[in-house]
């Protein structure tokens, strides 16, 4: 499917005036949210219906851009601010894009525990890799001998795989997408939200100014080469899974049904109801 | 009117529920969990929501959300919990979303004494959340109050979007108090927006102070943002008069409202030279106290202060100027004496009576202490 014109997509869907964005040159999170908005676009989604929740960075401005209801609260608890507003009113359809930072750090124990509950919630994982607004620190997605604002030294911890992660946890859609294969991106994310229940799209979108200028990547062309040469598509490792050799694999990972938890509580309000033919 | 034996916990579950709280999220933690549970026991057949959290920052967090989406939420927890609490209570704030929290006081700081009752956060009610903030605290001292003031928390949250503190203790929570239950509560709904979605503000607090809360989905389409915001929501950026006039409608859409807000109950105000000033379970004894030692001869008073915050330093500075002396009556180490003797300002004596050690804090020490005081008057 042909992707939504960048002009319509504005006029459609961002709200007067957000343009242009606080982002730096070259940053990806202009394009990690343009896949997000074309992706609503592609489903034919109620605008109306639809709640953007996002922590604290600069992850946290997507809010500001777009013309749907938008919830922007403290650093890292987007998905249980996301949880209490799904079941809250489970006709909504919730998408809490967060950075790494507020998602695997401060947010850690929240994203878990959304995997397991499986509630019908899509978290976009806009990946950059540090901690971009504040200055450029290690996140716990940055790479080991990386470096940042806090490991001048070069980073001595490893980094967590966000994907294996929301698997291990229970999510039951789980996928990793970049913001330079920019439509396969949108499929991506356009399938987690149709999925019914907990779904994860971590989207690796490049921060040159904060973690590339530092790991000799300073524009955001070496960054996006970065993007094409460290991923490797699904269909591709099925194929040569020896080929592998250390890239990041792209595409759908995980995509199973499961109790969904709005749902499950419908029907134990049935039953504390004591209708037994519900 | 029905007649009912309840806990003081239990009694919160029921004036909730009969308030119209439909949203509950909460962590276990000692002495609130029976909150918890009645919650999860009765909401479903109400059409409510019960969920267990993983732990008291997500709670919070999704008591906030709840509260957006357009139900009326609460949450119960304890010491420890509330400590957690303490960041998303300021979100509430910020976002103005109404919402009540239940604190069952125990014996801190820390995990401190579980089972043991204190009134240790009463400053924490106050001051837990960072920068400046309103606060709306309520403090039950017996089983219907517990009933009564949680209706109150919850239609105070809601006429006015704010969070509201029950403050609670171990005691009261625990009590088991026959009480009559009317047939129907005042509930009241938050404002909701009667413009069309073009002409909201979302934060444009109109005569009262209070904007009309659209819930998310209603195709008003606002931002809830913790972010300093305009009227419209919108991040205030370089605009500091927008900041400002943000943090003066929050303060004063609470204190042009004190009338609402502010509850004490006053014995013998008129007749005494010394009046006790306490709250919650302590109010119990202090009653007692004061009681006896009228019979003794003694001109004793007694101030219950049924909100804690605001603080009602307007009375207390009358009653000041008419009696010799204040007793506060609390289980801290003298937390609220120190507001009393500032809203005293000097024109009557301030003591204080204070236990600190998981005990209640009994009739006879109030009333040893009056008699101290007696004493020192002689
Ligand atoms: S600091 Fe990095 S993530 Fe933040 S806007 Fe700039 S480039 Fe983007």
């Amino acid at each position: 499917m042909a992707l939504m014109r960048n002009r319509d997509m504005v006029e459609r869907y961002f709200r007067r005036g957000a343009l242009p964005t606080t982002w730096c040159p070259g940053c990806g999170l202009g394009t990690a949210t343009g896949a997000m908005v074309r992706a609503i676009d592609q489903l034919g989604l109620d605008a109306d219906k639809v709640v953007i929740v996002t922590g604290i960075g600069c992850s946290g401005q997507v809010y500001t851009l777009l013309n749907f209801d938008g919830f922007h609260g403290t650093h890292g608890r987007a998905l249980a601010a996301a949880t209490g507003i799904k079941f809250a009113n489970p006709e909504l359809t919730v998408i809490a894009p967060m950075g790494d930072g507020d998602c695997a750090a401060i947010g850690g124990n929240h994203f878990i525990q959304a995997a397991r509950r499986n509630m019908d919630i899509t978290a976009i994982i806009m990946a950059n890799q540090a901690y971009g607004m504040t200055g450029g620190q290690y996140s716990p997605l940055t790479p080991m001998g990386s470096f940042t604002s806090t490991s001048p030294y070069g980073h001595i911890e490893p980094p967590f795989d966000m994907c294996a992660l929301a698997i291990a946890a229970g999510a039951t859609y789980v996928a990793r997408g970049t913001v330079y294969h920019t439509q396969e991106l949108v499929r991506l994310i356009a399938r987690g939200i149709a999925h019914r229940g907990f779904s994860v799209i971590e989207v690796l979108a490049p921060c040159p100014v904060q973690f590339g200028r530092r790991n000799a990547m300073a524009t955001p062309v070496d960054m996006f080469r970065q993007l094409q040469r460290a991923t490797v598509s699904v269909r591709e490792a099925e194929l040569h899974p020896e080929a592998i050799g250390g890239r990041a694999v792209r595409g759908v990972l995980r995509e199973v049904e499961g109790p969904e938890f709005t749902a499950e509580y419908e029907a134990l309000i049935r039953r504390a109801k004591g209708d037994t033919h519900g | 009117m029905t007649t009912m034996v309840l806990s003081g916990n239990e009694a919160c579950v029921e004036g909730a529920l009969r308030s119209g709280v439909r949203f509950f999220a909460g962590y276990p933690i000692t002495p609130s969990s029976e909150i918890a549970e009645e919650m999860a026991r009765r909401l479903p057949a109400l059409g409510g929501k019960f969920i267990q959290m993983e732990d008291e920052l997500a709670s919070m967090a999704a008591v906030v959300g709840a509260s957006l989406a357009g139900l009326k939420a609460m949450t119960a927890t304890s010491g420890p919990g509330f400590s957690l609490m303490q960041e998303n209570i300021g979100m509430a704030v910020m976002l103005e979303a109404p919402c009540v929290v239940v604190n069952v006081q125990r014996a801190g700081p820390s995990t401190g004494w579980a089972t043991w009752p204190a009134q240790g956060d009463v400053m924490a009610a106050r001051w837990g959340t960072h920068g400046d903030h309103p606060a709306i605290v309520l403090t039950p001292w017996s089983v219907k109050e517990s009933f009564e003031l949680t209706v109150r928390a919850v239609n105070l949250a809601e006429r006015l979007r704010t969070p509201v503190i029950l403050l609670s203790d171990a005691i009261i929570g625990r009590l088991r108090e026959k009480v009559d239950l009317p047939p129907s509560v005042p509930v009241v709904d938050r404002p909701r927006p009667a413009m069309a979605p073009d002409h909201y503000r979302p934060y444009a607090g109109g005569p009262d102070g209070v904007p009309p809360m659209a819930d998310f989905g209603t195709g008003y389409r606002w931002y809830a943002t913790t972010t300093t915001h305009n009227e419209r929501g919108y991040p205030v950026g370089v605009d500091a008069a927008a900041a400002e006039g943000l943090l003066k409608r929050l303060h004063s859409k609470i204190h042009d409202h004190q009338d609402e807000v502010v509850l004490t109950e006053g014995r013998w105000l008129e007749d005494s030279e010394v009046v006790v000033v306490a709250y919650g379970s302590v109010a119990r004894s202090a009653l007692a106290a004061v009681k006896q030692a009228r019979s003794r001869g003694l001109k004793a008073g007694l101030l219950r202060l049924v909100t804690l915050w605001p603080f009602p330093s307007q009375l207390i500075s009358q009653v000041a100027q008419r009696i010799r002396g204040l007793l506060v009556a609390e289980m801290n180490m003298g937390q609220m004496v120190e507001k009393v003797r500032e809203a005293s300002c000097g024109a009557s004596e301030v003591w204080s009576v204070a236990r600190f050690n998981g005990q209640y804090l009994m009739p006879e020490q109030i009333l040893d202490k009056l008699e101290e005081v007696r004493r020192a008057w002689r």
